[in-house]
């Protein structure tokens, strides 16, 4: 026994002293605000998504190469799940690297948290998608490569079967044509539910999701007018109306409250005849079902469909110690052959014409052309304030509360006084 | 007998589910839902998610580390620990019922809490680094392995575990090494850590859990990738389409290391539970 009690000791001495040379190898490198002015790092969300990485490291690499780079661009990438968690903990410890990128409509919040500096890039902004540019009291905080856009895909031989029109840009379906295309495709007996609405989603796919279908209706997140109260417009009529019509998707057998954890396999799964989704799983999607793949516009529930705006985006931190060499990084890596580079690798919409014409399948009458149209025509930016994140929240849990079968006024009652009172002891989030 | 199966089959059931599901693509991991063939190695059948897996996460890394920072942690842990339960059992100090309680209380502070001050905290500590022959110094911890392992090592449940099973360990031990001449830390060493075993391997697996477990305090903490443990790595695979082959490959490998542990201490667990009373 005193033996084995003596290498437990020895154990724990060299532990201690590994704890030493692990410290002596295992520091990871310096983030912006230490670091010399000859190296300036990027966070990205993308650890996990190699052919996104891959592309920003290309992006990066080139301009690391040319001559006029005013510093050399380090590359750390994080998990998208938890990345907002990180940036926040470094904000904290005032340890934030000089270019982040960030999630559009997080955009106001980070300018307002002073996490983020009004870009001075020499690109003009004026040619890109509206959705690709975040701005927030005048000034623009940051700018995408590229955007998505939530669209309905379906099997064009499901529809033909039901008799049901294929929805077009030109011509996308009214709410009663939605009902009628439900009920048909529910007649075919093919499926437990018609319709897959992403219910089992949560995080930012609730807002980012439903809350287009809230403004097809007419109401919104938040009073737009100074962004103080949601009062009235998330707790109005037209917002009550949507919650019901919501509800009854469920309760008509169309769609489940808790539809399964992979919408897009279930889809191909042949578990639901017609998704909600985003411009995301169409590729995934053509892949599997080739020309029997139909992309659609959502629902026009009476003010015209209405998508989400902003995707990922890039910004400059406000304690960047080359804010110089950040901003000509971030104008570099806006040439098009940089934006199609990364919209290639990730499948998304990219940022402008330009760099579109390069990518055959965004391209004039290319495949996804259609997801460009959806983006111009249709998209809604999430309120532009930094109350974002928490009316978020609250919309969230009252979508899931609605779901669950909660009274839709009440359900929203509560998110507006929640959001109200927040606005409130947040002193209206003025700058 | 009959019941006991059903009850390991409820348990096992995740675990089989895991193992299976990782071996499938993910079309069938989903059309294999509605029946038993979710549990069964049918169909088509391959190693390519774990291949995958290594494409995606630099797993082999993410477990070097975690292996790394669990060992030291458990190790020290036990060490520091029992230190402190012996003094605190053994030693006539006044005040040591004060500042046992004070330990324990801290046991209701949820970690959560803390964490972000914690963060402020360890980014105000000098760091030492040798740098050929010079010793260099500056400041913060953040994106180290240090900040991932010595905030865990004291630990107020391990030193409750240590401090109730030495209270079963006769005293008459002590004044009997006394007698011959043993000093505290001799009596610590030769006579009470042995009897404790138990105890040891209880609080080895208590430690090594939430130290291999460890998500939240490296997510805040750690920038580098080649820092990262394994927990960090698992949300790599949440991207607009999830992969569930790969999800259930990674899974598998980072729940292997756990249950061979749990394995190899089970039965002085298990005997630890019995005799304080402490359910784990």
């Amino acid at each position: 026994m005193n033996k084995r009690f003596t290498r437990i000791l020895a154990t724990s001495i060299t532990a201690a002293a590994l704890i030493g040379s692990l410290g002596a190898c295992g520091k990871g490198s310096a983030s912006a605000t230490s670091e010399g002015s000859n190296e300036i790092t990027l966070w990205t969300h993308n650890a996990g998504n190699p052919e996104e990485l891959a592309a920003i490291k290309g992006v990066v690499d080139s301009y690391n190469k040319s001559s006029d780079a005013k510093a050399k661009i380090k590359v750390q990438a994080f998990p998208q799940d938890s990345y907002n968690d990180s940036v926040v903990s470094a904000a904290a410890a005032g340890k934030l690297p000089c270019i982040v990128d960030i999630d559009g409509p997080n955009v106001p919040n980070w300018a307002w948290a002073k996490y983020l500096t009004p870009l001075k890039l020499t690109t003009d902004l004026s040619a890109h998608l509206p959705s690709t540019v975040a701005t927030w009291e005048g000034e623009t905080y940051a700018v995408g490569h590229y955007d998505v856009a939530l669209a309905m895909l379906a099997r064009a031989s499901d529809l033909k079967a039901a008799g049901v029109r294929v929805a077009t840009v030109k011509q996308p379906w009214t709410k009663d044509e939605f009902q009628d295309a439900l009920t048909k495709l529910k007649a075919l007996d093919k499926w437990d539910y018609p319709l897959d609405m992403g219910t089992a989603g949560n995080g930012e796919w609730l807002p980012y999701g439903y809350s287009p279908l809230l403004q097809s209706f007419g109401a919104d997140l938040i009073n737009r007018d100074g962004f103080q109260t949601a009062e009235g417009v998330l707790n109005g009529d037209k917002a009550v109306e949507w919650a019901q019509w919501f509800r009854g998707l469920a309760e008509q057998g169309f769609m489940a409250t808790k539809s399964g954890k992979d919408s897009t396999q279930d889809f191909l799964n042949n578990k639901s005849g017609l998704l909600y989704t985003g411009s995301w799983a169409a590729d995934k999607a053509r892949a599997a079902l080739g020309d029997d793949l139909v992309v659609m516009p959502t629902v026009d529930l009476g003010n015209g469909p209405k998508i989400g705006g902003a995707s990922w985006q890039w910004g400059v931190t406000e304690g960047c110690a080359n804010t110089d060499a950040a901003m000509d990084y971030l104008s570099y890596s806006l040439k098009p052959e940089n934006l199609a580079a990364v919209a290639k690798a990730t499948g998304t919409i990219p940022a402008t014409d330009e760099a579109a014409a390069l990518i055959p399948a965004f391209a004039e009458g290319g495949a996804n052309r259609i997801f460009m149209d959806f983006s111009r025509q249709y998209a809604v930016m999430r309120p532009e304030t930094p109350a974002y994140p928490f009316i978020a929240t609250e919309y969230g849990k009252a979508v899931q509360d609605v779901l669950a079968g909660a009274d839709p006024q009440t359900a929203l009652d509560k998110a507006v006084k929640a959001i109200d009172a927040n606005i409130k002891s947040n002193g209206g989030y003025k700058n | 007998m009959l019941v006991r199966i059903l009850f390991a089959a409820v348990a096992a059931f995740p675990i089989v589910f895991m193992l299976v599901s990782s071996l499938k693509p993910d079309t069938q991991i989903f059309g294999d839902m509605s029946s038993v063939a979710a549990f069964l190695p049918v169909g088509n059948i391959s190693f390519d998610n774990y291949a995958a897996v290594f494409d995606r996460v630099p797993a082999a890394r993410f477990l070097v580390n975690s292996i790394g920072i669990s060992a030291v942690t458990v190790v020290l842990g036990i060490f520091i620990n029992s230190l402190c339960a012996f003094a605190l059992s053994r030693m006539e100090v006044r005040g040591k019922r004060v500042v046992f309680t004070v330990i324990l209380a801290t046991l209701i502070v949820p970690f959560q809490t803390l964490a972000l001050p914690l963060v402020w905290w360890v980014n105000q500590l000098p760091y030492f680094e040798l740098n050929g022959f010079s010793l260099e110094i500056s400041k913060g911890w953040l994106d180290t392995y240090q900040v991932q392992i010595i905030p865990f090592i004291a630990n107020a449940f391990s030193i409750y575990l240590f401090h109730q099973y030495f209270e079963s360990i006769p005293k008459e031990l002590d004044e009997a090494a006394r007698i011959d001449g043993a000093g505290w830390f001799k009596i610590y060493r030769q006579v009470v850590m042995p009897l404790a075993g138990p105890a040891t391997a209880t609080v080895a697996i208590l430690t090594f859990l939430p130290a291999w477990n460890s998500y939240l305090w490296p997510l805040m903490v750690v920038q580098s990738e080649e820092l990262r443990p394994v927990m960090i790595g698992i949300q790599y695979f949440f991207q607009l389409n999830v992969s569930w082959g790969e999800v259930m490959a990674y899974a598998s490998l980072i729940t292997v290391p756990v249950v061979v542990l749990f394995i190899a201490f089970q039965r002085s667990f298990i005997n630890s539970i019995a005799s304080s009373g402490v359910k784990g």
